[in-house]
């Protein structure tokens, strides 16, 4: 009997093993955007720009050409790839800390300007890799490495929303929040994903996904457990959904 | 046969690093220098290449560091202040070995300063500036020809050996206008294409990556040593320098760019007054050339180093000099340029006249 192979690795993988911890759902973003970068041909005109955080290490898993950015610095990088190869598709993979809190003058330029470069936000509201402290996008009342009390807003300022800042800049082609915590949400965040793919390779301008994921080591929680406390306590103050669609329809 | 043109500094440099080949300027406005990206502003579109104003010299340094990534001539100007801003991302190069042209337009310090000429980040250019171990090469133009040749030469030194190269001139190379003659038009298609290692799209190869990250010690330290034969390379071959009626003197001056200009006025004077002056110019700081000095100096009745700054480049040339003549310094700060006749009578203060 022959045999047919329905599921494989995406191409755009390499076959490094994942450094995340168990439980943690970068693995599965790092799958969407390599089945994206497969589907639409793309692997080999493609530069990743890495950040500094728990993803330093994506330059080792996509299997393009790559890059390691300063902390926060990743679409200024991209930015410069991309004016000296427009040819080229270049995409930033940055979490909370990296675009949030240090880069955030980087983002809101790169967003405004229409830079026509992708960025992949993993927002799941702590510092994992300097492990566990308060992120900008820590949730008021959680418990962190730095907020041992819970995030007060009075010492501490509030969960800051990025994505509902930057839509409203006028360079931004496509902008959604998805989450990867069930199979359905995964269906939904690679199609998110794919656009943001698309707004850049159409020249429309700068394309973002904001992934709200997980981080059961420095939340204290199991791999189930996080995925559930996803829903309950950071769906409500991270809404899903699209902000900008300049895309369309038509792939 | 090429002309002879009447142009400001700043614009001179702009010019001399599109002969060069260079398509790309990434820049933040900041006084003495800002006819330098309005100049590329203007220039970049008409031979197709890229002009971006950025939100800061911090996305500048990023940028610039994004584009050398593509293996392509790149160049950024700024000053003080705003170089101290880039150090981040210029430890990031040096470690990332990515080729580029960075031009400080040195100001008064330190902190806000003034926008007169200076001389005082010697230091943060020479000496690091950011964290780690490396060294960028640095180039010092004391007259505008100088500067537009230096240019060039920054180019094919950065793609020649990985490294962020500094072109260190001051207000006064940026403000004054003399005539240049500039290069011929270097061809983009014909300059190094990198394709060793620049982020060009994995078509048919294997992955590039460019880094200056590595988890592992036992790698990272395999990194540094390299870099550190890559610096003793440099050291070996690229020293430059001026020497200037060198051969009947008594008295070495030593300073490096607008000074080393003012400098040959001094030595000029003091000859009519009978005082047998010569001058040796540094013209890359780094490498700093240690041996021709000291070879220089030995007999001499006084080494007077003359620099706008507190006495950065003195050190090197103590280094150098030893104890093979005494040494005396004369510095201006703030922004304060001095005379040849200050200097003058600073050195015959020193040898008691």
């Amino acid at each position: 009997m022959a045999m047919q192979i329905i599921q494989k690795k995406p191409e755009s993988l390499t076959d490094k093993e994942f450094t995340y911890c168990p439980g943690c759902t970068h693995g599965i973003t790092h799958r969407l955007v390599a089945e994206v970068l497969d589907e639409l041909g793309i692997r080999e005109k493609t530069v990743t720009v890495g950040p500094v955080g728990c993803s330093v290490f994506a330059y080792q898993f996509f299997n393009t050409d790559a890059t390691v950015a300063a902390h926060g610095r990743a679409p200024a990088v991209a930015t410069g790839i991309k004016r000296a190869r427009p040819d080229l598709c270049v995409f930033t993979y940055q979490g909370d800390g990296d675009l949030a809190a240090i880069g955030t003058a980087e983002i809101m330029h790169a967003a405004n300007r229409g830079e026509k470069i992708t960025t992949i936000f993993i927002n799941n509201a702590i510092y994992g890799m300097t492990g566990g402290q308060m992120a900008p996008t820590t949730l008021l009342g959680m418990k962190t490495t730095t907020t041992p009390y819970g995030r007060n807003s009075n010492n501490d300022g509030y969960p800051i929303h990025v994505s509902e800042i930057i839509k409203e800049t006028k360079g931004v082609a496509y902008l959604a929040r998805v989450k990867v915590n069930t199979p359905q949400d995964v269906q939904k965040a690679k199609k998110a994903i794919k656009k943001a793919f698309l707004a850049q390779l159409k020249g429309i301008g700068f394309g973002m996904v904001e992934v709200l994921s997980t981080c059961p080591t420095n939340w204290g929680l199991d791999p189930v457990a996080a995925l559930k406390w996803l829903d309950e306590h950071m769906v409500p103050e991270y809404p899903l959904g699209v902000f900008v669609d300049k895309v369309g329809d038509e792939q | 046969m090429a002309e002879r043109v009447l142009v400001k500094g700043t614009e001179a440099i702009g010019e001399a690093a599109v002969r060069a080949g260079c398509r790309l300027f990434f820049g933040y406005p900041i006084t003495p220098q800002n006819e330098l990206p309005e100049y590329m502003s203007k220039r970049m579109p008409e031979v197709g290449g890229s002009f971006l104003q950025t939100e800061s010299e911090v996305a500048t340094i990023n940028m610039v560091y994004g584009a050398a990534c593509t293996g392509r001539r790149v160049m950024t100007s700024t000053s003080s202040p705003g170089f101290s801003l880039m150090q981040e991302g210029v430890s990031y190069m040096a470690g990332a070995e990515l080729p580029a042209v960075l031009v400080n337009v040195v100001r008064g310090g330190p902190g806000l300063g003034d926008i007169q000429p200076a001389q005082g980040d010697y230091w943060q250019a020479t000496k690091g500036g950011g964290h780690g171990d490396y060294k960028l090469i640095v180039l010092a133009p004391s007259t505008l020809q100088e500067a537009v040749d230096l240019i060039g030469l920054a180019f094919d030194l950065a793609d020649e050996y990985r490294n962020p190269v500094i072109v260190l001139a001051d207000g006064v190379i940026g403000q004054i206008m003399e005539p240049v003659t500039f290069p011929e038009f270097r061809d983009p298609d014909t300059l190094p294409k990198h394709d060793s290692w620049a982020l060009q799209g994995a078509v048919g190869r294997e992955k590039h990556v460019v880094t200056s990250f590595d988890i592992d010690p036992v790698v990272l330290e395999k990194m540094n040593f390299e870099l550190v034969d890559k610096f003793e390379r440099i050291e070996s071959k690229e020293k430059r320098w001026e020497e200037y009626k060198l051969d009947d003197a008594d008295v070495v001056i030593t300073s490096f760019g607008t000074i080393g200009r003012i400098s040959k006025s001094v030595v000029e004077k003091a000859r009519e007054e009978g005082i047998k002056v010569g001058l040796f110019r540094p013209i890359t700081l780094w490498p700093f050339p240690y041996e021709r000095l000291e070879e220089i100096v030995k007999g001499k009745k006084l080494v007077l180093d003359v620099e706008m700054n507190m006495g950065q480049m003195l050190e090197d040339v103590k280094l150098a000099v030893k104890d093979n003549a005494p040494i005396a310094f004369y510095k201006r700060m703030g922004g304060m340029v001095p005379t040849p006749e200050e200097i003058l009578n600073a050195l015959k203060m020193e040898l008691g006249r």
